[in-house]
């Protein structure tokens, strides 16, 4: 390449600055605890559903920030990680009938589906780890097709959940479930980017040759940090299939990949509060845009103007923010 | 120096990278037909001056006027056709493509398409290394070829004002020199009027007129060429020998 | 052995597509180190544009056309208006635009469309011509050969003898000393982004009718395929975009022929996986591999 435009440098902004003011997780984690509490005994059911949804959007954005917003590695193959958690769940669940169980084998099976395809992630960058991940996106659901007599093609499986305990209802239950799932993994997560992980996978996003320099071993971070986000899509997948009460391959199409993109890029790379406003998003967009839809009349306008609402926005976040991820991530961790 | 007969005017020339500007204030005049090198130690702005000048770089503030015109508000692609011709640092040979292609896209701006082709023809007998090569991809030549076809190339465009930006950079003292001969060559043959920039110090001020010594992006000094060769205290203060 | 060589020859008008489409990835990478993740989005619009014109006035030729045209102008739209600001600090970024504007496209069909599949026709019968006994391949495939071949040598021509052709690459290679030699290197990047969305465009209407049908998503698993034959044959490489679609073709069909459709995308992710671990610059590049 004969391009003469030099390197910008970008200023250092020591991180110590905005790390002070953040409130221990351990606090956050108990306060959200204690609010979605509040909220499942004075929403009614209908919201307590979509608030279930909301912790387990953000399950998985969660981890994808991480991945994404700290390591830099981007992944479109997340929905299908999902499928693979949601899968495992309903497989096992109906063998075996435990939810505890059913929970472990999705995350333990779509971390190994995580190692396997971080491995292949860490070597390699931009637009081809991209595209790598949307074949996973696309391809994987047509393994239900492949193996119907286990997957049962396009139908999905039914999953036998267990009642709720006692007299809680459905819908709050479903949602307890998805905000402990959700919770403990940003606790988890705030705990992890804080230790020497984090430093790392930062390191590895900021200049992967002085991080490599620094000691920092870099294709182990990022495998690494491919499997926790791939962990953390295991377990929401699981969630997914518990407020659906089945799965199918139309439940994790290409678009919601996407959309786990758009979240954490609209929501703020990087941090867990821009991963959970991501996953707010996901909910009230869809829910905004169907009321839209009902008012107009037109059935083509549903679902379809939140496709256009979502992409709209991430084009013009992307354009607006002049770094583009870059700054996005930046001016957060300025203030 | 400055006033009538300057192709050349740089005034008031401010520009640089993000907040912190790495030109002061520069204030430079190029008579026509004249050879003035730009010299400085690494980091002193020279390239930065150029890239300025061209317009690959906005300026943050001062004047640009060539031939009468200021070129603030022209266009990097108009350069040319105004009679400017800059050849970057590294030589600026586009390495996928071969020596043929080379110097055909330094006239493909050009409306008159005979001289275009005669120019080519004059560019190969200038340099018959390159009459060899055509079909050979940039990236196959040696830095003295990738030289030759940088500057053969500029010369395609039949320019008045030649921005030259370190020509001796990695080449064999011999190259140099028959580089810096070529240049004298042309200035008299065509009038071509040449900004040079150069590290390469001795080398610059054996065939130009004049010398602008760069420091922390401001001009510290501007004389004949002979009497900064003879200034020992300016030699060891800014140039490094 | 029949089967056998029906299956090459159903692979290679497959791999045609493949190949149109994986070329058109090229050109726009080469010229804007973008890789279009919108490009299936892109072309499966300009195929609703032409069965629009075709229901509208009945000809199938009067909608081909209009979806070219289409394409060439949602190309210019597409890169005057969205990517000509995407900042390249991150490779990142111009992917994330790109899969916001599939979002768009994808929602802006189904607004106007609907989501449901809808059949279209071919203007040339799809059943094969027997030889000998043996079915080698239909009036269709031939359309196609010779489609994809015209652009093929057509773009050969266009880079390699004229004098656009030669700024286009120039403006691709060597931006700026481009800019300094008089070459308008935004508008080639325009041009550029117009004659990869016509290719995609014609990309879309060969392989459209052939596939499951009209759908706001029908060129997805398409773009995985073309993908993949683009990072087969080296993602800066024109030859092996070409090449590389052949191959995802063939074995597309010999996978479907004899192991099952459903298995096919797997081996398309093998493939991918496969070069992608192995030789990550494509089997055809002569250049380091790029990572970036």
């Amino acid at each position: 390449m004969t391009d003469l435009r030099e390197k910008s440098v970008a200023p250092v902004v020591p991180e110590k600055v905005g790390r002070k003011r953040r409130i221990p997780p351990a606090v956050a984690i108990l306060l959200g605890a204690a609010l979605i509490l509040i909220l499942t005994y004075t929403l009614p059911p209908f919201r307590n559903y979509q608030l279930a949804t909301v912790g387990a959007y953000f399950t998985v954005t969660a981890g994808l920030t991480v991945l994404t917003g700290l390591n830099g590695q981007l992944s479109l193959g997340h929905g299908a990680l999902m499928a693979t958690g949601a899968y495992t769940f309903a497989l096992t669940q109906n063998r075996w009938l435990s939810m505890p169980l059913s929970v472990l084998a999705a995350i333990v099976v779509t971390t190994l589906a995580g190692v396997v395809i971080g491995l292949a992630a860490a070597r390699l960058r931009g637009p081809y780890l991209a595209g790598l991940t949307l074949a996973v996106a696309v391809v994987v659901p047509s393994v239900t097709s492949t193996f119907d007599t286990t997957f049962n093609s396009d139908m999905g499986l039914s999953i036998a959940l267990d009642p709720p305990p006692g007299t809680i209802p459905m819908e709050r239950w479903q949602a307890w479930l998805c905000w402990a799932g959700a919770l403990v993994t940003a606790f988890l997560l705030a705990t992890l980017t804080r230790g020497r992980f984090g430093r790392d996978i930062r390191a590895v996003r900021d200049d992967e040759t002085a991080a490599r320099l620094a000691g920092v071993h870099v294709a182990r971070t990022q495998v690494l940090a491919f499997v926790v986000s791939a962990a953390c899509a295991g377990l929401a997948g699981a969630l997914f299939a518990v407020l659906a009460q089945s799965v199918s391959p139309g439940a994790f199409p290409l678009t919601l990949s996407l959309f786990l993109v758009m979240a954490i890029v609209i929501g703020g790379l990087g941090r867990l509060v821009g991963a959970l406003l991501g996953a707010l998003l996901l909910v009230l967009l869809p829910a905004l845009a169907q009321t839209a839809g009902e008012r107009s009349g037109s059935q083509h306008l549903e679902g379809n103007l939140a496709l256009v609402i979502f992409g709209v926005v991430l084009v013009v976040v992307m354009l607006a923010a002049p770094g583009g991820l870059a700054s996005i991530r930046f001016t957060l961790r300025r203030k | 120096m400055t006033g009538a007969g300057a192709l050349l005017e740089v005034d008031g020339l401010t520009a640089g990278y993000g907040a912190a500007p790495v030109l002061h204030d520069v204030r430079l005049s190029v008579p026509s037909g004249a050879i003035i090198a730009v010299l400085g130690a690494n980091g002193a702005g020279k390239t930065t001056l150029l890239r300025t000048l061209s317009g690959l770089l906005r300026a943050a503030r001062g004047s640009v006027v060539f031939d009468g015109e200021d070129l603030r508000g022209v266009k990097v692609e108009h350069l040319v056709r105004r009679g400017i011709a800059h050849v970057p640092e590294g030589r600026g040979v586009v390495t996928e493509l071969t020596v043929d292609e080379n110097l055909r896209l330094g006239g493909l701006w050009r409306r008159d398409r005979l001289d275009a082709a005669r120019a080519l023809d004059e560019v190969y007998d200038l340099f018959p290394a390159l009459a060899q090569r055509r079909a050979s991809a940039g990236h196959q030549l040696s830095g003295g070829e990738r030289q030759m076809l940088a500057l053969g190339r500029a010369l395609i465009g039949r320019p008045r004002l030649l921005l030259l930006d370190e020509p001796s950079l990695g080449l064999a003292p011999r190259i140099t020199a028959q580089i810096m001969a070529l240049l004298r060559d042309l200035r008299e043959r065509t009038g071509l009027t040449v900004l040079l920039v150069e590290q390469n110090v001795r080398s610059a001020l054996s065939i130009a007129d004049e010398g602008v010594v760069l420091s922390l992006g401001r001009v510290v000094t501007r004389n004949n060429a002979a009497e900064l060769r003879d200034d020992a205290d300016l030699r060891h203060a800014y140039l490094g020998f | 052995m029949d089967r056998f060589v029906y299956l090459t020859f159903d692979g290679l008008s497959r791999g045609a597509v493949y190949a149109a489409f994986a070329l058109a990835l090229v050109l726009i990478w080469r010229a804007a180190r973008i890789v279009n993740f919108a490009q299936g989005a892109m072309a499966v619009a300009a195929v609703y544009v032409a069965y629009s014109v075709t229901d509208a006035t009945g000809s199938y030729w009067l909608g081909f056309v209009a979806a070219i045209v289409f394409g060439l102008l949602l190309g210019v739209a597409v890169e005057k208006t969205v990517m000509r600001f995407v900042d390249h600090s991150s490779p990142l970024n111009g992917v994330v635009v790109a899969l916001g504007l599939v979002l768009i496209v994808q929602g802006v069909l189904g607004i106007l469309f609907g989501n449901e599949y809808r059949p279209i026709e071919t203007p040339f019968r799809r059943d094969a011509f027997e030889v000998g006994g043996i079915a080698l391949l239909s009036r269709y495939d031939v359309f196609v050969f010779a489609a994809v071949g015209a652009v093929v040598v057509a773009l050969t021509l266009l880079f390699t003898r004229t004098a656009v052709g030669l700024r286009m690459r120039a403006a691709a290679f060597a931006p700026d000393v481009s800019r300094l030699l008089g070459v308008p290197v935004g508008g080639m990047l325009t041009l550029g982004w117009a004659l990869a969305a016509a290719v995609g465009s014609l990309a879309g209407m060969l392989v459209v009718p052939t596939e499951l049908g009209l759908h706001p998503t029908a060129m997805d698993v398409v773009f995985v395929s073309a993908f993949t034959a683009a990072v087969v044959g080296g993602l800066d490489s024109p030859i092996g975009a070409v090449t590389g679609g052949l191959v995802v073709g063939l074995l597309l069909s010999y996978v479907s022929g004899y192991l099952g459709a459903t298995v096919a995308p797997m081996a398309v992710l093998f493939l991918l996986v496969a070069v992608l671990l192995g030789r990550p610059g494509g089997l055809f590049s002569h250049s380091k591999a790029r990572l970036a």
